[in-house]
This record gives C-alpha cells, structure tokens and sequence, in this order.
C-alpha cells in the first residue's frame, strides 16, 4: 500500500512556523525534503529534551514536528547553495517555506525565481501576516498570533482580572499550516486537472481570525462582543457554569444539560443508583421533566417552570459530576447518552482505553538509541493509503543522496 | 453578481460534486472550504425537521429582527456557496434519489455520530455498491470503532478528552479551556485535507476509499511536544505549576505573557524571544528595575520569572495597549495588543486590503458579511459570493438538471413530502 501522497516531492524550507504543514504530508508519505542551514535548524535547539540533555538529534520539539522527512543541509548563503535548492525545487510539485516576507526574494528563490525552470511547482509561503500585506513586517509568534488574532479573547475565566488565555500547544501556528496544506492540496488538484503550478500566500493571522467561531460571527452579523467565560463558550450574555471538579480532584465538562423527558427519568435513576436522591432536593423537579415535552432552549427565558427543571437537570449533573471520579462520570454519562467529557491532560488522554483500542499512540523506532518511543498517531484512518510514521531526519542524513554532488 | 446555482465558480475544483451530510461546524466548515474552490457542494437537509439537525439553522445570531430558519448567521457564515436541497430519507423514494445522487458524485461527507448512515442502509459497503471509486469521508468526535464509538461529542467535548482544554489554563487556577469550538473549526480543516487528500489518491490510483476522522484524535495530535515529554521523559504536564497557557516552554522566552494595560479589560502580549531582544526591550522600558543583572540572561529571566511579570505588568498597566504594542513592535519584539472583535475585523488595516470578511449575498437574509480565507492562490483563488442556500432552494437545478427529473416528477415528489 502506498500513501495517498506517495507521488509527491515536497521541499520544506521551514522552522517553528510551517514544519507541521510538512508533517502532515510526510506522514500521508509525500517525499518531503527539509532543508537546513548547516548547523541544524534553530527547532533542534528547543527543549524538551530527551532525558534533559540538549542536542541536535534529542529535541523532542523537533522529533515531533518533523517525522517522516527527509533531511539536507544547504548553506544558502553560498551560491552553491542556492544552486543546490535550485535544482531541489525543479523537480519538486510542492515547496514550503515559512521565511520572513523578502527573504525568498533576497536569495533569489522566490517564486518567480524558480518557476521558469518548474511549471508545475506549488510554492506555499507561510507568513504571520500575509506576503504584501500592511503588516507584513511585524515580529510576531504563536503568542501574538492568536492575541492579535481573536483567539486570545475568547480564552480565559469568568473572573476578568485574570488575562485572556492563549490556549496551550502551538495552536496559532498549526492554524495556519492547516490552510497551508489544504490550499497546497487544492492546487495540487488544479494540477492534476492540467493546470500549471501557483503561489499560495498563507497569512497565519488570518488563520487565527476566521478561526474563533461566534466571536466572530456574532460582530459580523449582530456587532455583538462576546465575553470569556471559565471553560466554555465566550458569549455576549454570561451563561451557567459547565465545568465541575470531580471527587478524584480532576474536571469534567457536563456539556449539554438533559433537555428531553427520558433524560430527566436516566438522570433521576442514576441519583438513585448512586444513593443521592435524598440529598438531591430538586430530585421532584426532575420526575417533572420526565413528564414534560422537550425543552425549548429558545423559550427558555419566558418558561418559569422549563427554567426550573432546566436548571435542575444541570444541577444534577454536576452533583453527580462532584461524587464520582472523573472517568466514572464521563463514561457513566455518556453511557446514558449525555455529551459530556472527562478533561484529560494529553498524557491521559493517549492512554485512555479507547485510543489505545484504536492504535492511536505509535511506536516510533529510533535506532541511534536503540529504543523506540510513543507517539501521538494518526489524525485520520484512511483505509486504502494509510498514514504512517518514521523518526525525524538526523542532521544531513540524506545529504548524499538528495544532493549528489 | 448572479450565477446559475450549478455553474461553478471556475476554481480549481469546480470538477469535483460533494454529496454532502454534514452540519454544524466540524462537517460544514470542511465542505465550506471546497465550496469556496468552485466545487459542487450539495448539501442534504431533512425537510420534516426543517433541516433542524443541524442546530445553527434559524438560530442567532441575525441580522435584523426577523426571526426564522432560513435566517440563523452562523448556518449562513458555514455554509456559503452550497447549493441546499431536501430529502426526506424516510421513504424508499428518498433513498432511490440519494442512490441517484451519489452515482454522480465524488464525495459523500458527513459528521453525524457513528452508526446514522448505516441505519439509513447507506455504509460504506452500500456506497460503494453504488459508485466503486466514491470517497466517503466521516468525520464524528470518536470515530466508527473503539470502545467509545457510540459516545456523541461536540467542539468544548473534543477539546476537554484531547487534552486541548487542560492546556488552556493558568496555574493555581481551573482550566480555562477554548472560549469557542476551536476543534470545531479544526476537525473540519482536518476534514477538508482528508478529502482533498482522496481525492488526490483518486486521481492517481483510481481507487476510492472510507476516511474514518475521529475528532479527538485529530485533536490529541495537536500537543505534541508536550506529549513527548511525558511519554519520552516520563514529565507529565499535569504537575504543580503548569500549564501556563501564556508562557512559552518550548522555546522557553522570558518575558512572555499576557498583561494588563491602561483602561478596562485591556490586555497587551509581548514575546521576548533572545537576549538581545531583551536589551531593546530594556531600553524601552527604561526604567530602573530593568538594570538588575539578574535579567541579562535567559536563565534569570526564567528563574524569577513572576517578578519579572509583576514589573513588566506594573510598566504595562500605565500604557494603551495599541500605542504600547506598537513601540514594542518597533524595537524588534512581537507584541500586540489583545484584540476585541470589533478591532481586528473593523480596524485592522491588514484584513480590508486582504478581503478577510467578505460580503455574499443570501436570498432571504440579503448581504450579509461572513468569514473569508486566510490564503491567497495565485491562480486558482476562492471566491465567496453566494449566501448559504434556503430550505430546497436547489431542488429544482439539483433533481431537474443534475439527476434528469421532469418537472411533474418533482411536483408529485413535493406533494408527498419526498423532497
């Protein structure tokens, strides 16, 4: 079986800001090529580490982001260099690169450098703002990305003295290489539909902008602000709570409260199983919603007894949240077919059960130090080309045969 | 400007016919983007429930004050440049047009829970059945096997399972999660490459193929390093004093945060990212704290990190945010102030000459303005122009021109309750 993408040459001229968009091809087993300078790209010198110990080939950062390339070394600085990456890009069908706006054009490796002697080529820039845009300059990073972008004032607490929150993991980044990859991939279907390569600009600010649902939306249409919320939904209005800590001191999120009759009688039920309905003293309220029709959420506000069993449904929830651990309550829960989620740490999460079931996490073998490690897996299971995974390129480990001299 | 509803928009997927399912934002926001390139999307609602499965449709916000199902915004922002038909998929007539319909299509999509298509005797086998080469994309929070495959998610569900949500916090305090359905809008980017990606295989090898999409899977790949320290190193980032969200680890920066500026709720990030980011910085400042040798280096700066924040913030506190950011800017760091929506979509001069918020025209709402792209293609770009599609508002163009009916076929289909 071959990968849907097996056809493909990919040359990645990326650090922080693009090599997801590399990854996410590699490992649909696109060749792609990541160039570095000479000394390694600067991602080899971010922690963490494996076992603590800095070096080129430990950057667990960079083993993440780069799996299933291919490496080279090419000073660009040099003619030879650019000759090198010349010649990489004219048998490629996609390039990307992640460089400051004019930078490309600077080495003479710009898109218009390098098309004349590649029609087909696809050339992604990856950029915080856009190439030829106003703000095209500005220093910026994931940080400022999602703060400036909306994403940040979403994110936070009901108590409005703490900050905005950037939301963890490199997410203004991946935003943008999840553009970059789709809008290489529409190309590459223009392509394979007789049309000729092209430029894809990708603004990464963008990205996060039209990334923030009814924050958005709620201005376009209604200019209405939304406000943070602790662990839901920003809103104009303030809304309940959905978010509880559980008794083994971990949160859930209690999602959608019971809104339908039979969920009132499941919910009633469990109380009783676990021995709390006589503590529970709107238990008769909820006996109430086993007999009434569903609750219209929109009629809410003019409905005094709908608000009250309403509010005893979710009132349920969350006492039944606060007695169980939290996996007790999420599976217990969903059981019962109510949406709600047991909020895992990313280590939790990969051991759960389920992914595990499902061959989530991966084995990645790295040979140089005779183990292999756990990996997050696949993002989709594709059953004719499926994804697939190798270790990151050492530095200029493929030099002699991507760059034969 | 006007267009036939099946003439496609020229893009460079305009060749391409999505028999489409999805909904909400997860599934629709994925077929949003192939519409955007030109391809035809055909989008299914069930005319008994008003095509109410998908919650956004009639639900605000509005745009005025009429109220009703074809005037929900956000059903009108994920679902531009769709073409909308009706089918009630009850009867045998139903299921007969819809065998019809995927015979011409590429792509079938959907985001229900695991188990809906099936019921309706449209799997993948059945699909398959029907056009060998079809691609079926699925995209729902668990995906079709494991132990969980019968647990329904939406967005704020994804995100507390993967992971995302617990690395949305400050120490010492309760997550604070994602204020939106950030995996809504990322499973359908995940869904979107899954079916470009096939379709690409397609044309290559010919062949079809079952995209199975679990949500929190796409999700859990989404912190990886992270990930790698605990499974490599055996560091879990549930420990004393993490996460925090506004801090950087990998790389570790210092200062690198969220502040409080002059005025309410007024908020300015900055991001020191070198040493000698730090000296310009310094100058900026210019105030005697700064001087303490302890800051020169990356080492100190992260040491006595939170008193480094209770200066920097002390500094910040007495400055507007926007002003503020942009010296901060001019000597060289990123930085920027904490945008309202109102600011960065009226007021920043990089998103008009982008056409990041362009206008489509709805047939009932009127214009109204939604989410652009945050690309450019020099040859091939997207276009959003039409609003997202009424109620069987293709019924005609869809089962008149694309499937062959004859008008007085569809008349009875109507009175029937088929369409």
């Amino acid at each position: 079986m071959s990968g849907p993408l097996a056809d493909l040459c990919v040359v990645e001229l990326c650090s922080e800001r693009g090599a997801w968009a590399g990854k996410l091809l590699a490992d649909m087993r696109a060749d792609v090529v990541k160039v570095e300078p000479p000394g390694g790209d600067i991602t080899r010198t971010y922690p963490p580490f494996l076992d603590d110990e800095p070096g080129p080939e430990r950057s667990l950062y960079f083993w993440h982001y780069n799996t299933s390339k291919r490496g080279v070394t090419l000073d660009l600085e040099s003619d030879a260099g650019r000759d090198a990456f010349r010649r990489l890009a004219a048998r490629a069908d996609i390039l990307l690169e992640d460089r400051d706006p004019g930078v490309m054009a600077a080495l003479g490796l710009d898109f218009p450098d390098l098309q004349p002697s590649n029609e087909r080529l696809i050339y992604v820039s990856i950029t915080p703002f856009g190439r030829n845009a106003p703000r095209a300059n500005e220093p910026a990073n994931d940080l400022t990305i999602l703060a400036g972008g909306g994403p940040g004032w979403n994110n936070g607490y009901d108590d409005h003295s703490l900050p905005p929150v950037r939301g963890g993991g490199n997410q203004g980044y991946h935003t943008g290489c999840h553009f970059a990859v789709m809008s290489a991939l529409v190309a590459l279907l223009h392509r394979d539909n007789g049309g000729r390569g092209q430029h894809v600009d990708v603004n990464m600010h963008a990205a996060a902008n039209v990334t923030t649902e009814a924050g958005t939306y709620n201005w376009l249409v209604a200019r209405e602000t939304v406000q943070r919320q602790t662990g839901r939904h920003a809103a104009e209005n303030p809304t309940m709570p959905s978010q509880v800590r559980s008794a083994d001191g971990r949160y859930v999120n209690t999602g959608v409260a019971p809104r339908r009759p039979h969920d009132f009688k499941l919910i009633h039920q469990w109380l009783e199983e676990l021995d709390l309905l006589e503590h529970f003293h709107p238990a008769a309220l909820l006996l109430l919603g086993a007999e009434c029709e569903r609750i219209d959420l929109s009629k809410l506000a003019f409905d005094e007894d709908w608000r009250a069993i309403y509010g005893a449904g979710r009132e349920a929830m969350a006492s039944i949240a606060s007695h169980l651990t939290a996996y007790d309550f999420f599976t217990g829960a969903q059981k019962r077919g109510f949406q709600v989620g047991i909020i895992y740490s990313p280590e939790e999460a990969m051991a759960d059960p389920h992914f595990v079931a499902r061959g989530f996490p991966v084995e990645v073998e790295h040979r140089e130090h005779g183990r292999s490690f756990t990996y997050p897996g696949a993002p989709y299971k594709f059953e004719k080309s499926p994804w697939s995974v190798h270790r990151a390129p050492l530095l200029g480990e493929h030099n002699d045969e991507w760059l034969p001299k | 400007m006007t267009r036939r509803p099946g003439a496609a928009a020229g893009g460079a997927l305009s060749h391409f016919r999505i028999c489409d399912f999805t909904g909400q934002l997860a599934g629709a926001g994925a077929t949003r983007f192939l519409a955007a390139f030109g391809a035809q999307v055909i989008r299914i609602e069930d005319p008994v429930p008003e095509g109410r499965w998908d919650i956004l449709r009639g639900n605000p916000p509005y745009v005025d004050e009429r109220r009703g199902i074809e005037l929900g915004g956000a059903f009108n922002n994920h679902n531009v440049e769709k073409l909308g038909i009706t089918l009630n998929l009850r009867t045998e007539r139903a299921r007969e047009l819809l065998r019809q319909l995927i015979g011409v299509s590429d792509v079938v999509s959907e985001n229900f829970s695991a188990g809906v298509l099936d019921r309706w005797g449209f799997d993948y086998e059945a699909l398959k059945a029907i056009r060998p080469d079809i691609i079926y994309v699925s995209n729902c929070g668990f995906g079709h096997s494991g132990p969980y495959r019968d647990y329904k998610t939406w967005g704020p569900i994804v995100q507390a399972v993967s992971g995302l949500t617990f690395g949305s916090a400050l120490p010492d305090e309760p997550p604070a999660g994602w204020g939106y359905s950030y995996m809504d809008h990322t499973g359908g980017y995940f869904m979107a490459i899954a079916i470009l990606m096939a379709l690409h295989h397609r044309n290559v090898t010919g062949e079809g193929q079952w995209v199975d999409l679990a949500c929190t899977e796409a999700a859990c790949t989404l912190n990886g390093p992270a990930l790698l320290d605990a499974t490599v190193n055996g560091r879990p980032l549930r420990r004393e004093g993490m996460p925090h969200a506004n801090r950087s680890q990998f790389p570790p920066m210092a200062p690198h945060n969220i502040y409080a500026a002059r005025g309410e709720d007024n908020w300015i990030a900055v991001a020191c990212r070198s040493d000698e980011e730090w000296r310009a910085l310094r100058e900026l400042v210019g105030e005697r704290w700064t001087q303490d040798p302890r800051w020169d280096g990356l080492s100190g700066r992260l040491e006595f990190e939170d008193e480094l924040d209770r200066n920097m913030e002390l500094w910040t506190r007495g400055h507007e945010r926007f002003e503020l950011a942009a010296r901060i800017r001019d000597a060289g760091l990123p930085a920027t102030a904490v945008q309202r929506p109102e600011e960065r979509i009226d007021k920043d001069r990089n998103t008009e000459g982008w056409g990041l918020w362009p206008s489509v025209k709805h047939t009932v709402i009127g214009d109204a303005r939604v989410d652009g792209l945050p690309v450019h293609l020099s040859e091939t770009d997207w276009r959003l122009e039409r609003g997202a599609p009424c109620l069987g508002e293709h019924n005609d163009y869809v089962y008149g021109e694309v499937l062959g009916l004859a008008p007085a076929e569809m008349a009875s289909l109507r009175e029937e309750g088929v369409i």
